[in-house]
């Protein structure tokens, strides 16, 4: 315990005094792996905690996003005011998906393949609907200032985004110390033998989903500040969800330090690759390789490493998932 | 719009469509009954399918429809292969693992697409393409219903084989009951294989029929996914019928929504399709088992 | 404590189980014996509300349960067992009996201990840390009973919790489920370790295709026609007799 401690609190002291050092552009970098960890825990307490695996998790982070934006371009309020409604919304979202879909029993592949259906639902819509200005976009009105959830520099994006990450592990943490969270774990082993100790299944999950909903709608929200545009391309397109299971799955879904460590692996990946398409010609089109080392490390970690990069460090205390139980 | 001369042409449209479409959901049904696996690369591998038969005619200039046995043979052995080295040895576990080990493949199949064929949409000129027939007050694209017919011709003829061959009585013995077929002495482990190529088999077929009238690119696979899995869940898991009746409701549908809401909104009837479905009958229309 | 009253449950064209009743007394060790396929797990599995019955009643403690599901069931204070183990694999032994605890406690360490105390009375206090998935067969029943406990119930439906077992892993079993009833637990229990039953129960229940064909005394049930023929077949009483 101490030792995780001691780590814990160096690392903090990495990552704070980290972008006091380096180049703005690694600063984004180190910005972006941590709100890749922080939506990736979000699908963390769902699909490795409870064992929920969704393939539409996007629709949550789109859902933020947009109602965020819509928030203030359309009526004009405040970013910061938007955040929590964003987030309400995206908890509203879960919460339905949730109860429409485990009240009709789904479980497993189907609600991997249902979620990504309702996400497919969303983007359509979003597509189409005047409100969200369709395919078009919006447009966020570019005003660095504080107040409007916009920063000039990136060391402020940085700490936000640590922040969220922080938050989020200290949730993930408080799952594995707290009653809900061992209900949860026990709905992920074994449903049946859950029910019969006395968890109601079907609350706990409407639960773990709405919490999960929310959490995520935040980091859209937040993305859609930094990069003041979305889409439904960006918002709910299919590659943030395969991004956000990915993390956790490599990382080690079901561990409090999964999604981050999983965050960092595929962000030394995409730099990797980035290089390789600078001394390459052919590889003139970097998303697209990233994409292929993502979907090869998908299928090298469910085949040979189901509890991800967390296992290697053997740590029998804390809760793994059982992938291959 | 709802002149009955649209409708007409509409539903016309969508049921050849939708002819092809069930050769898609068979391959998959087909791979769901006996391996039970839910094969989230199907489109992508369509997908993949679709650009061997244009670059068959880009190159060599050869006629889709002249390539079927080519393609199909050549497809066969992919899938066989495919389902020989990655697929068949994580075919146990967790039903979310093999979903999850597809979904990779899909991934790797469409960025690698990406990344040789480029983003641009590709189709194929067919001399005979601009021919058109007259039906009612509908006119319908030769190619369109030369793919339709052959694809009924080559639905039977799998059905055909299933019924009768012995490599099609084994693929039944062991869709039906896994163990008991191997204690028969059936390779079950082959026999895996073998529905896993037919599957994508009828994806090589499916790809010949589509490229005379449709287009490819590399998210054409994604498209193409929802489609697939919308058809069989609706028609049930491991259903020929199913798939059959299946694929034809969900052509028309595409079809008439794409009539009555526009290209993009309509989309959006397969997808709620697909979750209505899931909500009220997961067992789809002729499926036993959820 | 408990009342069940014609209980009926089909499945398909297969009726599992014919206008079964039962009762059991507050403090009591009662039994539930028949030949394999005869129903007993099903109607377990009625009780504690895993599946719906197409007629008839369950009274827990004079409250009807019938139709209700099985998590309120065992807030209520009857718990079920697996015949077949549901072990949560992934997760130790004590996180394991720690869900039972959770069951009238919300804090992390009151669970602990706990499930610690549980586990001493299965005799599972050195495989605290084990994974559930490594335990043997023993191992396995043991954590069922004790996850069960864990829940405080008033009435455990044990089922087949010997299955499996040797001779000195029966032995240690009915001392504790002895002990469980010492500690004010009722307890039904399906069994086909005859020792057991006959041991620990005061009283049986004989199932047969999902019928109740007889109750009484272990030992009256030993000496009943209809349950000889059950398990022996047909005309086997009165072979045995001559």
């Amino acid at each position: 315990m101490n030792r995780t401690a001691l780590l814990c609190g160096l690392g903090l002291a990495v990552t704070i005094a980290y972008p006091l050092l380096v180049p703005n552009y690694l600063v984004t970098i180190g910005m972006l792996v941590f709100f890749t960890a922080f939506i990736g825990q979000s699908w963390n307490i769902a699909g490795g905690f409870a064992g929920q695996t969704s393939f539409g998790h996007v629709v949550f982070f789109g859902t933020g996003a947009y109602t965020s934006t819509i928030l203030q371009v359309t009526y004009g309020w405040n970013p910061w005011l938007a955040w929590p409604v964003a987030m309400a919304a995206g908890g509203a979202v879960g919460w339905m998906i949730a109860v429409l879909s485990f009240r009709a029993g789904l479980r497993g592949s189907y609600f991997a393949l249902i979620t990504l259906a309702f996400a497919e639902v969303f983007r359509i819509l979003a597509n189409s609907v005047p409100f969200t200005k369709g395919g078009l976009g919006m447009l966020i009105k570019a005003d660095p200032r504080p107040i409007n959830f916009q920063f000039k520099d990136p060391i402020w994006v940085y700490y936000l985004a640590l922040l969220l990450c922080i938050v989020s592990l200290l949730i993930a943490w408080q799952l594995t110390r707290s009653r809900f969270g061992a209900r949860l774990v026990a709905i992920r082993e074994n449903e049946d033998a859950a029910r019969a100790l006395g968890i109601d299944v079907f609350a706990e999950k409407v639960k773990v989903l709405t919490l999960s909903g929310a959490m995520c709608a935040a980091g859209g929200t937040f993305y859609a500040q930094k990069y003041l545009y979305i889409d439904p391309g960006i918002a709910f397109g299919v590659d943030k969800s395969v991004e956000m299971l990915l993390v956790s799955m490599v990382g080690g879904a079901g561990t409090i330090f999964g999604p981050l460590i999983g965050s960092f692996t595929l962000m030394g990946i995409n730099e990797v690759t980035r290089w390789l398409a600078s001394v390459v010609p052919a590889l003139k089109n970097v998303q697209p390789l990233s994409l292929v080392v993502y979907g090869v490390m998908l299928i090298l970690i469910v085949a040979r490493l189901p509890d991800g990069l967390m296992s290697l460090f053997r740590r029998p205390t804390i809760k793994a998932n059982s992938r291959h139980a | 719009m709802l002149d009955p001369a649209f409708l007409l042409a509409g539903v016309l449209n969508g049921l050849l469509a939708g002819g092809i479409y069930v050769l898609v959901a068979v391959g998959l049904t087909l791979i769901y009954g006996v391996l039970h696996i839910i094969n989230f690369a199907h489109g992508s591998l369509l997908m993949l399918a679709m650009y061997a038969v244009f670059y068959l005619w880009r190159l060599i200039g050869i006629d889709p429809y002249a390539a079927l046995p080519a393609v199909v043979a050549g497809a066969f052995g992919f899938g066989f292969v495919l389902y020989r080295l990655l697929i068949g040895r994580y075919n146990h576990g967790r039903d979310e693992n093999i979903l999850l080990i597809t979904l990779g493949l899909s991934i790797v199949i469409d960025n690698i697409a990406l990344l040789f064929f480029g983003g641009d949409t590709q189709t194929i000129d067919v001399p005979y393409a601009g021919t058109f027939v007259e039906i009612g007050a509908a006119f319908l694209p030769l190619p369109k219903i030369i793919s339709f017919g052959a694809s009924l011709v080559l639905c039977a003829a799998l059905g055909l084989y299933m019924a009768k061959s012995d490599m099609g009585k084994a693929i039944r013995a062991v869709a039906r009951e896994r163990q008991g077929a191997r204690l028969v002495g059936i390779d079950v482990e082959n026999v895996f294989a073998v529905s896993y190529g037919i599957g994508i088999a009828c994806l090589g077929a499916a790809a010949c029929l589509l490229m005379p009238t449709y287009y490819v690119t590399p998210s054409s696979g994604h498209a193409f996914v929802l489609v697939a899995f919308t058809i069989v869940v609706l028609g049930g898991m491991g259903s020929f019928a199913g798939a059959a009746v299946g694929g034809f409701i969900i052509g028309i549908t595409e079809s008439l929504g794409g009539l009555f809401l526009g290209e993009q909104l309509g989309q959006i009837g397969i997808s709620l399709i697909f979750i209505l479905i899931l909500l009220l009958k997961p067992t789809g229309l002729f499926g036993s088992k959820a | 404590m408990l009342e069940v009253r014609d209980i009926s449950k089909s499945f398909g064209g297969l009726k599992a189980v014919d206008r079964a009743s039962l009762d059991v007394a507050p403090g009591e060790i009662v039994g539930l014996i028949g030949p394999n396929g005869a129903g007993k797990t099903t109607l377990f599995a009625t009780i504690a509300g895993f599946h719906r019955p197409d007629a008839g009643t369950v009274s827990f403690e004079s409250k009807p349960i019938t139709g209700l599901p099985p998590h309120r069931i065992c807030a209520a204070g009857m718990v079920r067992t697996f015949q077949i183990t549901q072990p949560f694999a992934g997760i130790s032994v004590r996180e394991n009996i720690m869900v039972g605890a959770y069951l009238h406690t919300a804090d992390r360490r009151l669970a602990a201990r706990e499930a610690e105390a549980v586990a001493s009375l299965v005799g599972m206090k050195d495989q605290l840390d084990q994974r559930g998935a490594d335990l043997t067969v023993a191992g396995r029943k043991r954590l069922e009973l004790a996850r069960a406990l864990a829940t405080g119930p008033r009435l455990l439906l044990l089922d087949e919790v010997m299955a499996g077992l040797n001779p000195t892993e029966i032995v240690e079993i009915v001392g504790v489920i002895r002990n469980i009833r010492a500690s004010g637990v009722t307890i039904l229990l399906i069994e086909h370790v005859m020792q057991a039953v006959t041991s620990l129960a005061e009283r049986v229940y004989v199932l047969n295709q999902g019928r109740m064909i007889a109750e009484g005394t272990p030992a009256s049930i030993a000496d009943n026609e209809l349950v000889i023929e059950a398990y022996l077949g047909h005309g086997a009483a009165r072979v045995l007799r001559a």
